[in-house]
C-alpha cells in the first residue's frame, strides 16, 4: 500500500492511514539502524536535496544521514533569510536550484506555506521539514513512534504539549497528528502563548503545570525560543520555570508514571531541569535515533513510489 | 488466477521437509555453526518448520531469524505497485556462522541476490547455502540452490503458488495460470 | 461629433429613473434624451439594449503606483483600468514614493491625468511623509486639488496628531480617510482565526482594526470633525459606525468588493493574491458587512486597487506584499454578488458607486439631462463573464478573481469627451 500522496506537507491533510504506514514502515528501519551496517540501496540513483532557508542543525543532519543510508545522493543548500533582501523572488531562487533535476526535496523555510508552494513549479516530491509556525511533519511523526515504542498505541493515551503552542510547528504537527491516532490531546503553558481558537482543534488547555503533569500520560514539552517573540509572551525566563518549567520534584509529586519528550535543544533550567533531562522519565535521546527511521521510512515511501 | 493443478499436497509437504533437514544436517555436518534465515512471507515459516524438523531429528534448537529483502530490490523505478516493506529480526550473531537462507519458490534469482545483499550488512558468514521448496527455473542470474524440495518445470505463463497453513488455509504447492 | 446611445435603462438619481431612452451626445455633451431618436446620417450609434446607464461611477480608493513603482501602475494605466472597468472618476492614494504630501506632487499626478476619460482627483497624505509625526500641508494641498487627507496603509499613529489632522482638515471641509489599524498588532499574513492557526501564518486580530474604528469615531464626535472609515472588514467595526451614526457623529465608511466576496478560508491555498491588508475575515465578518451594506452604515463600496508586480507576489507568504487590483473586477462583483443576490437594490448600488463617494469628498455628482456634459457608465447587471487576469489594463494583475465567473458587467464608460468601449477609446469630439 502507498502512501496516498507524492508529498508531505503537513500532517492536516495526511490520512490516518498514510501516518500509520509511516509509522509501521519506520520499525523497519528502526531495525536497520540496528545493524552492523546501516546502509541499504534503495535510494540508489535517486537525488536528494535538502533545502534550508533557516537555520537548522538537527533536523538537517537527521534527513541527511536518512538520505545517506538509503543511499541516495545528497545535495545541500543553505540560506538564512529571505529572498525579498536579495531582490531575487523565492520563484527564481528555488527554480535555479530546482532546474538541476533532483527527485526529492527537503525543506525547510520560515514562511509558513513554502512546500505547498514548491509542489506548483516541480515535479520532485516535497517534504516538509518546517514552515514557519506552520507544521513540522517528520518531527510529530517521530514524537509519535517514540511514544509508541515505549507504551504502546496513543490511541486514548493523554498527550500534553508544553510551552509556546502559539509559534511551534510542532505542537500543530502533532495535535493534528494525534487526534487523528484517537488520543486526547491537550496543550500546557500560559495563554499568551495559546493560538486563538485552539479549542476548536479539539484540545484541552491547561495552565497549571502540575495539573498536567498529573492527568497525562506523556508531556511533549517544547523549547522556550526566545528569538521567536516569545519574549513579549512571558515576563522572563525565571517566572517560566517556576510556574511552567518541569522537574523532578513536581513529577515526583504528581505523576511518577509520566513520559517525557523534548524535540531539542533543551533550554535547560528553563522548560526542563537537569534532573528532569537526564532523568528516568524522558526519551529524548531515542527521539533523536527514531527521527532517522521516521524520516527513512517517509523517503522510502516517497522515492519508491511510481 | 486459475489453479491449473496441485503438485504437492500437505503430507508431501511434510516429506520434502523432513528430507531438507536430513539434507543439510548431512551436508553441514551437524547443526553447531548452522544459522536459519526465512525470507519473508513465506520461507519464514519453512525455516521455523525446518527449525522443529532439525531439533526432532538432531535435538538441538538452532537459531533462526527473519529476512526482509525489500530494500535491496532491483525493482522499483519498474513495478508498478509499491512494495510492502516490513522488519527483518536477526536476533544473533552472523559472524562465520554457516547460514541457510530459507525460501519458498526460486525463480529469476533476483530475490536470493537482494537477499546476499543483506545478509552481508549484518555480518561475514562463513558460508550461504540456499534452501527452497520448489524450484521453478527461469533463471534470470547465476544463482543456484543447495537444497531443493521438488524441481517444478514451468511454462512463462505459468506460476507456482506455495500455500501455508501458518497464513493461508492449506498446505500445498499448487501450479497456476498467471496468463490471464 | 454626434454619437446615439439607444435603448439605455436610465437611473439618474437627480432624474430619470428607470425609463428606457436614446441619448444623443454631441461632443460629449448630452444634446437630446427621448424614448426613440430616429438616426441621422453621420451620426455613430451604439445599441446598449439591456443595459442600465448611470451617472458615472467613483472609486475613492485607488492606489496609482506613480511615482515610485511605475512598473506596477502609472496614473495613466490606473485610469485605463478604470475606464475598463466602467469607472469614471477616481480618488488615488498619497502612498506613492515620494509622497503626495505637497502641492507640487499633487500637481504632479493631475499633469499626468489630463486630457484621460478618467478623472483623477488626489487624496494627499494627512501627515508628512504619512509618518504620523506632523500634519501635511493640508491648505496648499486642498488648493492644488486635493479632496481628502490619509496615510493609507497605515493609521495616522498616535491621538494627539490625529486630532490635529480632524481640527485642521474640519476647518477646510475635507474628509479625514482612516486606514484602522492599531500598528503595534499589526504586521500579520492574515486574520486571526482558527484557519490562521491551522495555517500557521502569524496572524492579525480584528481588535486591531476595531480599536482604531473606536478611537477615530470618538475623536470625531469629541471634535464635530468627519472621518470615512477606509475598507471596513470587521463586524465590531461596522457595529461601532452603526451605532455613531445614530448618534450623529459625522462617520462615513467604504467597504471593497473582496471583503464582502471572499473569506479567510481561501487562504487555505497560500495563494498570496489572497493576501491583502485589511486581511480577509470570517464568514461572520463578511455577514455583518453585508447587513451594513443593506442598512446603509457602509456609504460606499470601493476598489482599494492596490498593483503589484509578479516579482512581489512571487515571494514568500509572509514576505508578500498586501493588496490586490479591483478597478476593472469592482463593478462586476457588485452587481454579481450584492444586486443579483438581492442584498442591495438599483438604488442602493448607485448609491454607493456614484452618489456617496462624491458626497463624502465634496465633488459635483453629473446629472443626465439635456445640455449636461456627459459622464456616464454604461452596464449590464445579467452579462455573465469570466475574468481573464491576462486581459486586464492594470498594468499588474494581482487579482484573485482570475477564472471567476460574475454575472453583471461594465460596459462603456463616457466623460470628458470620450468613450471607453470594447477595450478602446473612442473619441466624441469633432
Amino acid at each position: 500500500m502507498p502512501l496516498s500522496s507524492k508529498h508531505l506537507l503537513g500532517l492536516y491533510d495526511t490520512p490516518v492511514e498514510d501516518i500509520r504506514l509511516i509509522l509501521d514502515t519506520a520499525k523497519t528501519f528502526r531495525e536497520v539502524l540496528e545493524r552492523p551496517i546501516k546502509k541499504v540501496p534503495t535510494l540508489q540513483g535517486q537525488t536528494v536535496l535538502n533545502l534550508f532557508f533557516e537555520a537548522s542543525t538537527r533536523t538537517k543532519l537527521s534527513f541527511e544521514l536518512a538520505e545517506k543510508r538509503l543511499s541516495a545522493d545528497v545535495v545541500n543548500f543553505s540560506k538564512s533569510g529571505s529572498s525579498v533582501q536579495k531582490g531575487e523572488t523565492f520563484k527564481d531562487t528555488v527554480n535555479n536550484i530546482i532546474s538541476m533535476k533532483v527527485d526529492i526535496i527537503v525543506v525547510r523555510h520560515e514562511s509558513a506555506g513554502v512546500p505547498q508552494f514548491l509542489t506548483r513549479f516541480t515535479n520532485a516530491k516535497i517534504i516538509n521539514a518546517g514552515d514557519g509556525r506552520h507544521e513540522h511533519p517528520t518531527q510529530a511523526l517521530l514524537d509519535i513512534y517514540s511514544i509508541e515504542e515505549k507504551i504502546g498505541s496513543v490511541k486514548g493515551k493523554k498527550i500534553c504539549i508544553v510551552g509556546d503552542i502559539a509559534h511551534s510547528r510542532v505542537a500543530l504537527s502533532n495535535i493534528f497528528a494525534l487526534k487523528k491516532l484517537g488520543a486526547e490531546v491537550s496543550v500546557c503553558g500560559p495563554l499568551t502563548m495559546m493560538p486563538v481558537n485552539i479549542e476548536e482543534l479539539g484540545v484541552k488547555i491547561y495552565s497549571d503545570i502540575n495539573k498536567a503533569i498529573a492527568e497525562n500520560d506523556v508531556l511533549n514539552v517544547l523549547r522556550i525560543q526566545l528569538e521567536r517573540e516569545a519574549g513579549s509572551s512571558i515576563p522572563d525566563l525565571r517566572e517560566y520555570r517556576e510556574y511552567f518549567g518541569i522537574n523532578a520534584e513536581r513529577i515526583e509529586k504528581n505523576n511518577k508514571d509520566i513520559l517525557i519528550l523534548h524535540p531539542g535543544p533543551i533550554n535547560r533550567g528553563v522548560e526542563l531541569s537537569s534532573d528532569v533531562a537526564d532523568g528516568p522519565y524522558q526519551i529524548i535521546l531515542n527521539q533523536v535515533t527514531n527521527g532517522v527511521a521516521v524520516r527513512m521510512a517517509i523517503l522510502y515511501l516517497l522515492g519508491t513510489q511510481n | 488466477m486459475k489453479i491449473k493443478a496441485q503438485i504437492i499436497d500437505e503430507l508431501g509437504i511434510q516429506r520434502t521437509i523432513t528430507r531438507l533437514a536430513h539434507e543439510i544436517i548431512e551436508k553441514n555436518k551437524g547443526v553447531d555453526n548452522l544459522v536459519l534465515l526465512g525470507m519473508r512471507t513465506r520461507g519464514e515459516f519453512l525455516a521455523n518448520r525446518l527449525q522443529k524438523k532439525i531439533q526432532e531429528i538432531d535435538g538441538k534448537e538452532i537459531p533462526t531469524g527473519v529476512l526482509d529483502v525489500t530494500l535491496y530490490r532491483d525493482d522499483f523505478r519498474t513495478r508498478i505497485k509499491q512494495p510492502e516493506v516490513s522488519v527483518s529480526n536477526i536476533t544473533f550473531d552472523i559472524n562465520d556462522k554457516d547460514v541457510v537462507l530459507v525460501d519458498d519458490v526460486l525463480y529469476t534469482g533476483r530475490t536470493a541476490r537482494a537477499a546476499l545483499d543483506a545478509i552481508m550488512d549484518y555480518g561475514r558468514p562463513k558460508t550461504v547455502q540456499l534452501c527452497v521448496l520448489v524450484d521453478r527455473g527461469h533463471r534470470e542470474l547465476p544463482i543456484k540452490a543447495d537444497y531443493v524440495g521438488k524441481n517444478i518445470p514451468t511454462s512463462i505463463n505459468e506460476e507456482v503458488k506455495v500455500k501455508m497453513k501458518e497464513i493461508d488455509e492449506v498446505d500445498g504447492v499448487f501450479l497456476v495460470d498467471s496468463s490471464t | 461629433m454626434k454619437v446615439l446611445l439607444q435603448n439605455l435603462q436610465i437611473f439618474d438619481p437627480q432624474g430619470i429613473q428607470n425609463e428606457k431612452k436614446d441619448l444623443l451626445l454631441e461632443d460629449g455633451i448630452i444634446v437630446k434624451i427621448s424614448d426613440s431618436i430616429p438616426i441621422d446620417s453621420g451620426v455613430e450609434k451604439f445599441d446598449f439594449e439591456g443595459a442600465i446607464c448611470s451617472p458615472g461611477f467613483f472609486d475613492m480608493h485607488v492606489h496609482l503606483r506613480e511615482p515610485g513603482r511605475e512598473d506596477e501602475e502609472t496614473v495613466l494605466s490606473g485610469a485605463t483600468a478604470a475606464a475598463a472597468g466602467g469607472i469614471t472618476e477616481i480618488a488615488c492614494m498619497p502612498n506613492t514614493t515620494p509622497t503626495i504630501d505637497n502641492a507640487g506632487m499633487v500637481d504632479f499626478i493631475k499633469q499626468k491625468a489630463k486630457g484621460h476619460l478618467v478623472n483623477v482627483h488626489v487624496i494627499a497624505a494627512a501627515t508628512k511623509d504619512r509618518k504620523g509625526e506632523y500634519i501635511s500641508p493640508m491648505y496648499e494641498l486642498k488648493e492644488s486639488g486635493a479632496v481628502g487627507f490619509s496615510d493609507d496603509g497605515v493609521s495616522i499613529k498616535n491621538a494627539f496628531i490625529l486630532r490635529k489632522a480632524m481640527e485642521y482638515s474640519k476647518m477646510l471641509e475635507l474628509p479625514i480617510i482612516e486606514h484602522c489599524e492599531d500598528e503595534s498588532l499589526a504586521g500579520g499574513a492574515m486574520n486571526e482565526s482558527e484557519v490562521s492557526t491551522k495555517l500557521g501564518l502569524p496572524p492579525v486580530p480584528s481588535v486591531a482594526e476595531d480599536l482604531i474604528v473606536m478611537r477615530d469615531i470618538l475623536m470625531a464626535e469629541y471634535l464635530d470633525a468627519s472621518v470615512h472609515i477606509a475598507h471596513i472588514s470587521t463586524k465590531n467595526a461596522v457595529e461601532m459606525v452603526r451605532q455613531a451614526k445614530s448618534r450623529g457623529v459625522k462617520v462615513t465608511a467604504e467597504v471593497t468588493p473582496h471583503h464582502f466576496t471572499l473569506t479567510q478560508d481561501s487562504l487555505y491555498s497560500y495563494d498570496t493574491n489572497f493576501k491583502m491588508n485589511p486581511p480577509l475575515r470570517s464568514k461572520e465578518d463578511v455577514a455583518a458587512i453585508l447587513e451594513g451594506l443593506k442598512d446603509g452604515t457602509i456609504d460606499v463600496i470601493a476598489s482599494d486597487h492596490a498593483p503589484h508586480s509578479p516579482e512581489e507576489k512571487d515571494y514568500e507568504f509572509i514576505y508578500a506584499p498586501n493588496g490586490i487590483i479591483g478597478l476593472e473586477t469592482i463593478v462586476g462583483l457588485t452587481l454579481s454578488d450584492l444586486y443579483n443576490k438581492k442584498i442591495l437594490s438599483l438604488e442602493k448600488v448607485i448609491e454607493k458607486l456614484v452618489v456617496n463617494p462624491r458626497k463624502i469628498l465634496n465633488l459635483p455628482l453629473p446629472k443626465i439631462a439635456e445640455g449636461e456634459k456627459a459622464n456616464l457608465s454604461i452596464f449590464n447587471p445579467d452579462l455573465v463573464w469570466t475574468v481573464d487576469a491576462n486581459k486586464l489594463k492594470s498594468k499588474s494583475r494581482n487579482t484573485p478573481f482570475d477564472k471567476r465567473i460574475i454575472t453583471g458587467k461594465a460596459l462603456a464608460a463616457i466623460n470628458n469627451g470620450k468613450m471607453f468601449f470594447e477595450d478602446e477609446f473612442i473619441s466624441l469630439s469633432a
